[in-house]
């Protein structure tokens, strides 16, 4: 090598090796998760219930939220919460993401609740939307369009008069149809700030776009002097905002592997079974080669995904980019099984009636969902001091 | 007696084996030892591989506390054993010879392996058996109480430099291939033995191709019943590709951090295509970390995951891809190479020559030890439980099959 020209210093390490297994308690959760999803027929009844128009199954949300406490993993307990961490919240999600359940976990237990984590939770307009989120009695959603990236957050679409009122709009809000409240950052008389809505308040409207991904449908937000509470104001505002983006990207990655794990299974099991040319075609190198590689990503899916679940679990200095790696990693994958899924499964893998087209769609809309591969590695070169050119 | 035995087995905790090694330095201080004085010394005191049995250089301890012995001695600056040039020895005939090897092969074998007195090499490999290993014809004939061996090896890596070398050969062409095999050790200094080096691609010999003319083996030299090298050899190949695949690295180790080093270095050489490749060879780098942490993780659970199949399989690829984007970034200085005079190195060094070098070398990466097609077959059918492949020569003696 010659002379360095403006060399710069290698980044910095992680800190203390994080823990990318599953604790018992992990476990069991996961147990009683897909215990739960599997009693309510998993991706084929999602299927028949979109048969319906309805994007949303109320029913497992209350089981999910309600009834097992899942909505509040994130939260504390003092404040309605159960407690745990990122690393629960985790594990949920890639349980649901392996039965494509159409429930705003997502975007209520993880980003909506992370960002009134952000604000100043003693405050009554903070604590008691939280509580409710906590506890699965109200579902919220952050009023940003789906594709935002931590770290990229854009000028508010919504602006704020003096007397409290809100009015813009905002399109891509991923859960609005489902949401009870809404969580609107906002330009006004305190610069940029985060307010709460009710979606049933005055001047309030919500439609649901025709959406690739059928369980996890974008929605136009429009307000129209809307009545507005309060979150925060300024840097906490900006902070709980990004933080929320961060943890939702982290955690989305953890859904990925789930979607991931469902579509190399299912896959390995069609082509064990389905037989051509005398023998199954799961027994044919051309195929069987396929599926292997696609199986060790999903094994480096789980470490980057478990990497990211703890760096937030922990607060790690490193979180950031664990998340970006885990993203611009876990994505990709998720569109690769689906895709595989699919040609793998020859003609019926083409059809309405098998699941696999759910998975694709929501596998493609989550590579786009809170940053794309291409924004996290963007974002990466600069925590890692790999400057573009 | 009983006493003695009592206060051994008591000691055999992290603690014990600080005090038998600080007892070790005491009695032979590595400033004035001898370094192979103080190996065999070592070895003797049960602390060269811990977890062997007592007398062959183990104290039947768990594993995991050699790292407290090995540190031990580190900071005390003892010599070492110099694993890279014993490492077939260590990593692959030393488990085999454990395992299946005689009480007398044991007593005769391991405490040369271990100091480094006796280096071994493996002759598996032939010509028309790489992937396919069993189909070897490599022959053995038994004379007596000897065996007479006559055929041709070939990847023999330091060959050149072996006094011993663990050889499989067909000793019943009658049978299928995989029942006709027997396992043996064999002596490099037999008038039968001829070692050719073999030139590589790197212009290194690091490999050797080993011609066997009326080698005499004697029968107390043959690990496992006749007819069952095979399934001795299973052993011996489940240590290699550990081996291969083992190694723990800190962000931005290995070769991504030569990588990554050149972009920060030379601004001038900056393009944005580079810089997305780049971006990508990052990410599947340090997620690769991260795979190999968490197996390593569950390893120290006891809860060994199939993941070790698919770590060489990624390693592979990644240093394929991130030597080729190397060679490329570099452009003009890309087209040169450091040297081309043929070498003896006594293993790979990815990071001590140039990038010309770690393109070149790295296309082995997905032919030795199992050919990333071979593995992709063992994760299908292993891990996924897919249909094997039909195997037309399962049940055909080897003499009749197509060659």
């Amino acid at each position: 090598m010659t002379a360095p020209n403006g060399a710069q210093a290698a980044p910095a390490q992680p800190g203390p090796a994080p823990d990318l297994l599953y604790s018992e308690a992990e476990d069991d959760l996961r147990a009683a998760v897909r215990s739960l999803l599997t009693d309510r027929g998993g991706p084929a009844a999602v299927l028949a219930d979109l048969e319906s128009g309805r994007t949303h199954d109320t029913g497992l949300w209350r089981s999910l939220a309600v009834g097992m406490g899942t909505a509040g993993l994130l939260v504390p307990e003092k404040l309605g919460g159960q407690g745990a961490s990122a690393r629960e919240a985790a594990v949920v999600l890639e349980e649901l993401g392996r039965a494509m359940a159409p429930v705003p976990y997502l975007t209520s237990a993880v980003v909506a609740v992370t960002a009134l984590l952000g604000c100043e939770t003693d405050r009554p307009e903070v604590a008691g939307p939280l509580a409710a989120l906590a506890e699965g009695r109200s579902v919220g959603v952050l009023a940003v369009p789906l594709p935002t990236a931590p770290g990229t957050l854009p000028e508010p679409a919504v602006r704020a008069d003096a007397d409290g009122t809100l009015s813009g709009e905002v399109t891509g809000v991923a859960d609005a149809a489902a949401a009870d409240v809404l969580l609107v950052p906002a330009d006004g008389p305190y610069g940029y700030a985060l307010y709460a809505v009710d979606t049933t308040a005055d001047g309030v409207r919500t439609e649901p776009a025709t959406a690739l991904d059928l369980t996890r449908v974008p929605a136009r937000v429009t307000l129209d002097r809307a009545a507005g509470r309060l979150l925060a104001g300024q840097d906490t505002a900006r902070a709980a905002v990004t933080g929320a983006l961060l943890a939702g990207a982290g955690l989305l990655a953890s859904e990925q592997l789930g979607i991931a794990e469902w579509c190399l299974s299912e896959t390995v099991r069609h082509t064990a079974q389905r037989t051509q040319f005398g023998r199954p075609v799961g027994s044919f190198q051309a195929l069987k080669h396929r599926m292997a590689a696609l199986w060790l990503e999903v094994a480096s899916a789980r470490a980057a995904a478990r990497n990211a679940a703890d760096a937030l679990a922990t607060g790690s200095p490193d979180a950031r980019v664990a998340v970006a790696v885990a993203q611009a990693y876990c994505a990709p994958v998720a569109v690769r099984a689906a895709e595989e899924c699919i040609q793998l499964h020859g003609g019926i893998g083409m059809t309405w009636e098998h699941p696999a087209h759910l998975f694709l769609k929501r596998a493609k809309a989550d590579e786009i969902a809170l940053g794309t591969p291409g924004r996290h590695r963007e974002a990466l070169a600069e925590l890692v001091e790999l400057p573009a050119p | 007696m009983t006493t003695e035995e009592t206060t051994e087995a008591g000691r055999l905790d992290a603690e014990g084996l600080r005090h038998r090694t600080a007892d070790l330095l005491a009695a032979h201080p590595p400033a004035t030892t001898a370094p192979l004085d103080f190996l065999r010394a070592r070895f003797d005191a049960g602390l060269a591989w811990v977890h062997f049995p007592r007398g062959l250089g183990g104290l039947d301890a768990p594993r995991a506390l050699q790292a407290v012995v090995d540190a031990e001695l580190e900071a005390a600056g003892a010599p070492d054993n110099n694993p890279r040039r014993i490492g077939i020895g260590l990593g692959m005939a030393a488990p085999t010879i454990l395992r299946f090897g005689t009480d007398e092969q044991k007593k005769r074998f391991l405490r040369p392996l271990w100091t480094g007195e006796e280096v071994w090499c493996q002759l598996f490999s032939e010509p028309g058996a790489g992937s396919d290993l069993a189909a070897l014809a490599t022959r053995a004939v038994r004379d007596g109480n000897h065996w007479t061996v006559d055929g041709q090896k070939v990847w023999t890596s330091g060959a050149h430099q072996a006094r011993w070398a663990i050889l499989i050969a067909r000793t019943d062409p009658e049978l299928p291939k995989h029942r006709g095999i027997t396992y043996f050790v064999c002596d490099m200094t037999d008038p039968g033995v001829e070692v050719r080096p073999l030139r590589q691609i790197t212009g290194e010999a690091e490999f050797n191709e080993v011609f066997l003319t009326g080698v005499r083996i004697p029968d107390a030299h043959r690990l496992g019943e006749v007819g069952e090298g095979w399934k001795v050899a299973q052993t011996t190949l489940m240590n290699e590709r550990v081996a291969i695949g083992g190694a723990r690295l800190p962000r931005e180790g290995g070769m991504i951090g030569v990588a990554a080093q050149a972009w920060r270095e030379r601004p001038e050489a900056r393009t944005h295509d580079l810089h997305q490749r780049l971006l990508r060879h990052w990410v599947d780098a340090e997620v690769a970390r991260l795979t190999g942490e968490r197996l390593r993780q569950q390893l120290a659970k006891g809860q060994p995951g199939p993941e070790g199949s698919g770590m060489k399989l990624a390693f592979a690829r990644l240093a394929q891809q991130i030597s080729g984007w190397e060679v490329e970034f570099l452009a003009d200085e890309g087209l040169l190479y450091d040297d081309w005079t043929l070498r003896r190195p006594e293993g790979v060094d990815f990071t001590g020559r140039e990038a010309g070098y770690r393109y070149l070398r790295a296309k082995g990466n997905s032919i030795e030890g199992g050919t990333s097609e071979v593995l992709l077959n063992i994760v299908a059918e292993r891990v996924l439980g897919l249909p094997p492949e039909p195997r037309t020569d399962k049940d055909v003696a080897w003499k009749d099959l197509p060659r």
